[in-house]
């Protein structure tokens, strides 16, 4: 069984990111970079079904400028067996991205599609389920579980107020969520095995998409602060506060 | 122009973010219908009917969608979305799971967990976790959005008597199965709906502790909320998380115990109308953006504030 995991280079997620005075974009210079956090939960589930006999090969892709190769290599190092980079400069918006993957899907046909449920930068949660759209496959997104059956997989899926568990036909589309495992951490040899994992490079054209603009963004600002209060003495002028100030209580 | 809002409901019922996203769908303006898309959800579709200002309900009953598995969901909306400029609906687990699958059939980009409607097309959303708020323009001609609940007054949920059609379309992909579901039962109020939240943290020390805030909570028909560090801790299940990767709470009052107040945690409740914190830190971040801040020991307080109510 192959396994797709598609991969993201975003901002590292200890970076707070800020708006710039101008509020044309975020301030992005020289901030570290790093594989996106729901990705790399991504990346450690095949690998897990990897040393468990289940998946016999992963292919990791990342769609985006030449610097995702680091991720992609990120990747190879935690366990993938080779990489494929999409190369497109600027922001590619999810929809473009899930029908580059789609072609990625074709080329490779593989069992499972494993991603992140969202990018920690354009919060979007958007791309694997446009991707189950253009490939016809089912989702099982936010998931929690994962058991692959035969034909088949289950996934339990984190919802509003508990956990839902549904059954997808193979091959189908998984995207995590931060419970599902706790990712390993890449050990230096691994790492420097991974320089030489096969990694082939395709351009939007070899794979026959045009990519589009649907969204732009025109500003950014800071959201808007909350004023502090005040403190109180104790808990009866609290009370007294909230029932005849704030009328939050009766 | 015309909007179409996907109601968020349980077959039986509406669901209270329905009416957030019929708002984000008043602020873009023209006609505005509400599809309800379940099996046996005539309860659901009548109650939708009841809402004020709407052109028509269209219920689409069928085992297909009961459970709304997105892959046969989003068949059936991209089908009736021909007829509309904008569809909508709220940033729950289930509008984000069907929404992309439906912009993707039509081919079009999905703008997530709008903020405000600036314009037809212009929108405000919060991006890097909520850090930075991006202004947003879309050029597709049809417009599939998802509305960040919180950010938008609900809608009145009775005064209209809209009629309600019936939409025989049956679409079933075939690709996926709903098998279970295990929802937490609690007699109190749902944490994203509370009007009241009460929410403890670190500070708590242990789960045994959260029976402090239970007593209060009773009083106030308060859902009980819990910090990343608090569930990280050991001390509650997950669901409780309110925060950047918890759910998002905006009631008329929050009440944070023992909350030191991370940005991931005020990402998830600094919408809240009135905020109370308690907490022996007189330095903690929480003091920032409390309506009233309480500096005592939360083992004293917390008794005092239940006898008190």
């Amino acid at each position: 069984m192959k396994a797709l995991v598609a991969v993201k280079r975003v901002v590292d997620y200890n970076v707070k990111v800020r708006a710039k005075s101008d509020g044309s974009d975020v301030d992005l210079n020289n901030v570290k970079m790093a594989i996106n956090p729901f990705c790399e939960i991504a990346v450690e589930e095949a690998v897990r079904l990897k040393e468990a006999g289940t998946v016999s090969e992963i292919v990791a892709v990342s769609v985006g400028g030449s610097g995702c190769q680091e991720q992609i290599r990120t990747a190879l190092a935690l366990g993938a067996d080779r990489g494929i980079h999409v190369e497109v400069d600027g922001t590619v918006e999810p929809l473009s991205v899930a029908k580059l993957l789609k072609a990625v899907v074709e080329q490779e046909a593989p069992d499972l599609v494993i991603m992140g449920k969202q990018s920690i930068d354009g919060d979007n949660n958007q791309t694997g389920q446009m991707l189950g759209a253009l490939t016809g496959m089912g989702q099982g997104t936010f998931a929690s579980e994962v058991k692959v059956g035969d034909g088949s997989v289950e996934v339990v899926r984190e919802v509003d107020g508990g956990l839902q568990t549904v059954s997808l036909k193979l091959p189908a589309i998984i995207t995590t969520d931060l419970r599902l495992n706790e990712p390993r951490y890449a050990s230096l040899p691994n790492i420097m095995k991974a320089k030489k994992k096969p990694l082939d490079t395709f351009t939007p054209d070899q794979l026959s998409v045009s990519v589009k603009t649907h969204v732009t963004q025109s500003s950014v600002a800071p959201p808007p602060e909350r004023a502090a209060g005040i403190k109180v003495e104790d808990v009866a002028q609290l009370v007294d506060k909230l029932k005849n100030e704030a009328k939050v209580i009766s | 122009m015309k909007t179409l809002v996907i109601a968020e409901h349980d077959n039986a019922s509406l669901k209270a973010a329905t009416l957030n996203a019929v708002a984000a769908a008043q602020a873009l303006g023209g006609d505005i219908d509400i599809l309800v898309a379940g099996a046996g959800c005539d309860g659901a579709a009548q109650a939708a009917a009841q809402v004020p200002g709407i052109s028509k309900v269209i219920c689409a009953d069928n085992a297909a969608y009961e459970h709304q598995l997105a892959e046969n969901i989003s068949l059936l909306v991209a089908e009736l979305g021909s007829d509309y400029d904008n569809l909508l609906a709220a940033s729950t687990a289930n509008g984000k799971n069907f929404m992309p699958r439906v912009a993707a059939l039509l081919d079009v980009g999905q703008i997530s967990d709008i903020l405000s409607v600036e314009g037809a097309d212009t929108f405000t959303r919060p991006i890097y976790a909520g850090n930075v708020i991006a202004t947003v323009t879309s050029s597709d001609a049809k417009k599939v959005i998802t509305v960040r609940t919180t950010a938008f007054d609900a809608a009145p949920a009775e005064g209209g008597a809209a009629p309600v059609e019936s939409c025989a379309a049956a679409h079933d992909a075939g690709v996926s199965a709903f098998i279970r579901e295990e929802v937490a039962v609690s007699d109190r109020p749902e944490l994203t709906s509370a009007s009241v939240v009460i929410s403890g943290g670190r500070g708590m020390q242990n789960g045994d502790n959260f029976s402090l805030l239970e007593g209060i909570a009773d009083k106030l028909n308060a859902a009980i909320g819990a910090s990343r560090a608090a569930v990280d801790a050991g001390f509650v299940p997950n669901d409780y998380q309110v925060g950047q990767t918890g759910k998002i709470v905006a009631p008329d009052l929050y009440i944070a115990v023992g909350i030191s107040g991370a940005i991931q945690h005020l990402a998830g409740m600094k919408d809240s109308k009135v905020i109370v914190a308690i907490n022996k830190d007189e330095d903690a971040p929480i003091f920032q953006v409390a309506d009233y801040g309480l500096v005592a020991d939360l083992f004293e307080a917390l008794p005092a504030l239940e006898a008190s109510l």
